[in-house]
């Protein structure tokens, strides 16, 4: 114990005395949910549009208006020909451009379907998408207003309900991702940097030729970025709060649980990758081309698990961030109970006994 | 029984290469053994499994008493051993370098903090006590090294390459230290490639393709040889060699 506690305090003083690793570890969890928040946002809010109004009546007009007045929109240029919309579209004023035909008002009135035209800059698909959809909403719901406005016709009156996240805020879905992705940088990619320093530096040799036992060794090597990592989940909690204003709907007791057997799973995992690994170098190439690139892109943080390619979705299974970060939304955003993510604990606490058994076996086995 | 290690047909085998080939030898308490060879001669590997950290394919040993294969958790509290890759972590102070190692060794917190200032005196170091040893010059760092290495008292250090890279003033330091060590009972295995520090042990071996080729006194190989100096035996040796430089 004596001899562990030693250990852990040297592998805080290498952690503190490193300016780079300090950085990595208090920095970048609050860069990253700052770039998150406010930089890779895949909200759309004041989105530079072109009208063409060939009609120029009193609906259209209210159209315009509903279209401008909207969070997502605002009207930069009223075109007077076709040609303009194409020249706004190269100078990049505009990502989507509306136009309206002839007559507009007459056809609604009279009940001919008046037409509507969307032009999306689709160079960006996903944010094509999103544009069209939403300008889809307005201009149907403008459109709905002002028929029962002029019609005795009954309609059929959709009401849109967005559970668990009204505003479609994407913070909601960006805070597990980055706990998700801290967590494997700082405990599997650094732990196993750190571990495979010593055996790279020679220092593992020598403490292999003393008396104390490979398993104090790197106990007391992953302690402190087990501490650390608690930290970085306090700092992206505290910043998703009460800067990003995401609630946090569930217990704090089972979202701290699920952290902390997410940190343990990354955690043998940078051990077995130590075990793997001869170089630093290595070390640095497999986490981040096995564990953090997949991490980003296959949790579910990013892109939608269940429209990826069947393949892909196989290996998003494998990915203990899949499952963090689909607990953790339940607990925190949807304030569910724990029984519903019993599945993901489950699959987390296995995946963490299955590492720490390899890890062990293969540690040993280096030995020789 | 004097002989502090004993080593009686040592064979270690990676596959089809055979890196230490049958190889016995004994050290007495208290003396300097020089374990001389080319690099890839398989001195290193020796030294492994003398220290525990690798098994041998066949042969026995015992180190400080102990048998190398059922009680190594012994041995390891026994030695002290030092490698020219490695001396100290860098960015720990010198203290906090002492302090950790014997630690390791179980010695108590009040021993370490005065045998610290004691040797840190000896040393001449005692404005470095809270340098960090990565601001030490190099041959200060092998200096504290080989102390920190001893500083539990063991029965046997082991010295891989102690002195590569380090001048000739620091090197000749150096070796007082271990004439010190070893005049207070403490029984010296050095690996070297230096053959002029050869001359400085009370007995060699010479290594060649995983087998030792001769051992004796300086003085004796020389007659034995014919030869001016130590360096000249090791040349007329190291003809056999088949063995590629690895």
């Amino acid at each position: 114990m004596k001899q562990f506690l030693s250990f852990a305090k040297k592998e805080f003083l290498h952690i503190f005395r490193d300016t780079w690793t300090m950085m990595i570890i208090l920095v970048l969890p609050v860069i990253m949910m700052l770039l998150f928040g406010y930089a890779v946002t895949t909200e759309i809010r004041d989105t530079n549009i072109g009208i063409l109004d060939n009609s120029r009546d009193e609906i259209s007009n209210r159209l315009i208006d509903k279209l401008d007045e909207s969070e997502y929109f605002s009207v930069l240029k009223v075109f007077k020909s076709n040609s303009e919309i194409d020249k706004a579209f190269r100078r990049n004023e505009i990502y989507m451009a509306i136009v309206i035909e002839n007559d507009f008002s007459k056809k609604l009135i009279t009940g001919q379907n008046p037409k509507i035209q969307i032009i999306a800059d689709a160079s960006d698909p996903n944010h094509a998408k999103t544009l069209v959809n939403y300008a889809s909403g307005v201009i149907a719901q403008s459109l709905m207003q002002e028929t029962k406005a002029n019609s005795p016709l009954s309609q059929i009156n959709t009401e849109i309900k967005l559970l668990y996240n009204p505003l479609m805020k994407s913070s909601y879905n960006f805070v597990p991702g980055v706990m998700g992705f801290i967590i494997i940088i700082v405990c599997a990619m650094m732990t196993s940097i750190s571990i495979v320093r010593e055996r790279e530096r020679g220092s593992m040799e020598l403490l292999l030729a003393s008396p104390v036992k490979p398993i104090t060794i790197i106990l007391s090597k992953v302690t402190p970025y087990f501490f650390l990592s608690i930290i970085n989940i306090l700092t992206i909690f505290l910043v998703s709060y009460f800067v990003m204003g995401v609630p946090i709907k569930g217990s704090l007791f089972w979202i701290f649980l699920l952290c902390i057997v997410y940190i343990l799973v990354s955690l043998s995992l940078g051990i077995l990758v130590s075990t793997i690994a001869k170089t630093q170098l290595v070390a640095l190439i497999i986490s981040a081309i096995i564990l953090l690139m997949p991490s980003m892109l296959l949790s579910g943080m990013m892109f939608d698990i269940s429209s990826m390619p069947l393949i892909l979705q196989a290996i998003a299974q494998i990915m203990p961030a899949k499952w963090f970060i689909s607990a953790i939304r339940k607990l925190m955003i949807m304030g569910v109970d724990v029984r519903f993510v019993l599945n993901e604990f489950l699959v987390l606490f296995s995946m963490g006994v299955f590492l720490i058994l390899i890890s062990l076996k293969k540690y040993k086995n280096r030995l020789e | 029984m004097d002989d502090v290690i004993v080593v009686r047909d040592l064979t270690k085998r990676f596959g089809h290469f055979v890196a230490v080939d049958n190889i016995s030898f004994n050290v007495k308490k208290g003396e300097i053994f020089g374990f001389l060879g080319a690099n890839g001669a398989g001195k290193t590997t020796a030294m492994r499994i003398l220290c525990g950290l690798s098994r041998p394919t066949s042969g026995e040993a015992s180190v400080g008493g102990f048998d190398i294969r059922h009680e190594s958790e012994k041995i390891k509290k026994n030695i002290g051993y030092m490698s020219q890759k490695f001396s100290l972590y860098q960015d720990l102070k010198v203290w906090e370098n002492i302090k950790l190692f014997a630690g390791i060794y179980g010695m108590k917190r009040n021993e370490i903090a005065s045998k610290t200032d004691i040797l840190l005196k000896e040393l001449g170091f005692e404005k470095e006590k809270n340098t960090l040893v990565k601001d030490l010059p190099l041959g200060w760092k092998q200096k504290l090294a080989f102390s920190v290495a001893i500083f539990h008292n063991p029965k046997i250090v082991f010295l891989d390459e102690p002195t590569g890279g380090v001048d000739p003033i620091t090197r000749r330091q150096f070796w007082e230290m271990i004439y010190d060590a070893s005049q207070k009972g403490i029984t010296v295995f050095v690996t070297t490639h230096y053959m002029d520090e050869a001359e400085y042990c009370d007995r060699v071996s010479i290594m060649v393709d995983g087998r030792i080729e001769a051992m004796n006194s300086p003085k004796e190989l020389k007659r034995e040889f014919n030869a001016e100096n130590i360096d000249e035996v090791f040349r007329l040796l190291a003809k056999k060699s088949t063995r590629k430089e690895i």
